[in-house]
């Protein structure tokens, strides 16, 4: 549900250049990355060029949300105060089927019953009326 | 050999502060007590410092210590921020190099770390003014979902390290107690009076799994530096000279981004190691000690494993038996380490491995100790390798 910024109070990207980009699309329910046009190759974080092939050229690929956990950390102790609500939380690599991967949290589990390839599926929390911010859950068969 | 650094270097001086959570001290006074003492152990004069290299981080600048030692004309300076937490070994090679290229005679490298009472790194990840080079990636992509701590971060590859080859936390905790047996025999040894069993460390709390608090290294203020000179300026000075016999730096790709590389276990040091060791005509079996920045203690094991000391997946199988203890085959973080002395950026384990070479350890001497190196870890995993010989 999407609150007014000041009551969220988690760390929020800064909504600029690409960063807004990538984010901007999630508030409109899609993940996308950058992907050369020339070679192919994704890549995240964002970056200007193609570290495979030094293209400049490259456009925002939307992939299918679908991807499986690679690893991850559970955090207990509350090393930022704004996540104290939150603990215990894992911070979860997850490998998109398309090849890239990002950190998220995976919800909708008991983080210590997280698994190495467990299937997931992207959803999108509008935690502002400015961000969406993309996360996962298990994938039901 | 042209082009080469191999024994064109020694390290001359050593000096620290006393290591404490805590310090009535500014970063600048604790830096000039390391300084002075490093300068004071060569034999020499402050105004014979005609370089000073910063490794980076916290308050002092170059400009800082050559008003305090009345050098007029300073030479050189730089400075390593890019290599994180690995800026005290790559300053080593930025001093050989000064040398080399004639450029100075006698080179200082003062780093202090306040971690205790400063600022906490986890605090600084995420903000670009904190001069962290991954600070934009921790920002805007790990940090809205609670991300921005190291242990956080270095722990992805711990798990994923478990996940392949089966390390446990017994294997961890064996590197954690090992550094504490190690830090009882230093007397500047911020945990010399704490002893710690592996159950201790098997009962300490989650900070964030698979890391318990005994996998972490302390926060303390305090600091510590090195006198590098070339091998004709040694032989003239007070003690025996330890020479760098060989030295490098790399990084990991991407250097800013853990999730997206290739493998979670290529790092800096995985470059950086073989070219040490050409350059040094050596092997890591050739090694008396390591003193190997242990940051976390899996990160460790995962250097053990990527300067060669054992194949990757074998690290945790490695530690045990005693193989990383004084008296065992491979002894590691002779000084109590990053784990259990004091965390100055294995700044402390220059000064560690030079006491050791110079046979001036007195409990923790490592019987005739002739080779050791020094591994330096930062950032998400840039690495820096010395190899050191009497
Ligand atoms: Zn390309």
């Amino acid at each position: 549900m999407a609150g007014h910024s000041a009551d969220y109070g988690k760390p929020l990207p800064l909504m600029r250049g690409y960063t807004k980009e990538f984010y901007d699309f999630c508030r409109n329910r899609e993940l996308r990355f950058q992907r050369c046009t020339r070679c192919g190759a994704w890549r995240h974080t964002p970056r200007p060029m193609c570290g495979d092939c030094q293209s400049l050229e490259w456009k925002w690929e939307k992939v299918a949300g679908r991807g499986k956990v690679y690893t991850w950390t559970v955090t207990f102790q509350p090393l930022y105060p704004q996540f104290k609500q939150d603990v215990p939380y894992a911070g979860v690599i997850v490998e998109l089927e398309e090849g890239p991967r990002m950190v998220s949290w995976v919800t909708g589990i008991d983080p210590m019953q997280l698994k190495a390839d467990m299937p997931v599926e992207v959803w999108f929390d509008d935690v502002t009326p400015e961000v969406t911010i993309p996360k996962f859950r298990p994938l039901k068969f | 050999m042209a082009g080469s650094l191999k024994d064109q270097s020694c390290i001359v001086g050593i000096g620290e502060s006393k290591y404490s959570r805590g310090t009535p001290y500014s970063d600048l006074e604790l830096g000039l007590q390391a300084s002075m003492a490093a300068i004071d152990d060569a034999g020499l004069k402050p105004r014979d410092i005609d370089a000073i290299v910063i490794p980076g981080g916290f308050g002092t600048t170059a400009g800082d210590y050559a008003a305090c030692f009345g050098i007029e004309d300073l030479r050189f300076t730089a400075s390593l921020e890019e290599m994180g937490g690995a800026m005290t070994v790559s300053a080593v090679e930025t001093a050989a190099m000064a040398l080399v290229a004639g450029v100075a005679n006698y080179v200082l490298i003062p780093f202090v770390a306040r971690w205790y009472s400063g600022m906490k790194a986890r605090e600084g990840t995420a903000n670009e003014a904190s001069r962290i080079p991954a600070a934009m990636a921790v920002r805007d992509f790990y940090m809205p979902y609670g991300m921005g701590a190291p242990p956080q971060y270095y722990s992805w590859m711990c798990q994923r390290h478990m996940l392949e080859f089966g390390t446990t936390h017994e294997h961890l905790g064996t590197i954690a107690v090992t550094m504490r047996r190690h830090a009882q025999l230093h007397p500047n040894a911020v945990m010399r009076d704490r002893p710690m069993t592996l159950d201790d460390y098997m009962n300490s709390r989650w900070v964030t799994y698979p890391y318990h608090l005994l996998d972490c290294c302390l926060e303390t203020d305090g600091a510590a530096a090195v006198v590098v000179t070339t091998p004709e300026r040694a032989c003239d000075l007070r003690q025996r000279p330890v020479y760098v016999a060989g030295i490098a730096s790399g990084h990991p790709y991407p250097a800013h981004e853990i999730p997206n590389r290739r493998d979670m276990f290529t790092i800096g040091l995985t470059h950086a190691a073989p070219r040490a060791f050409a350059m040094a005509g050596a092997t890591p079996h050739d090694l008396d000690f390591a003193e190997i920045y242990d940051c976390f203690t899996f990160q460790t094991l995962q250097q053990i494993e990527e300067m060669g000391l054992c194949k990757r997946g074998e690290g945790g199988p490695f530690v045990m038996g005693g193989r990383i203890e004084l008296g065992g085959e491979m002894p590691i973080n002779t000084h109590g380490g990053l784990l259990s002395q004091a965390h100055v950026c294995a700044m402390n384990h220059i000064v560690e491995a030079v006491c050791q070479l110079r046979h001036q350890a007195d409990l923790r001497q490592v019987k005739d100790a002739e080779l050791g190196a020094v591994c330096a870890w930062g950032g998400h995993g840039h690495g820096s390798i010395a190899v050191l010989r009497r």
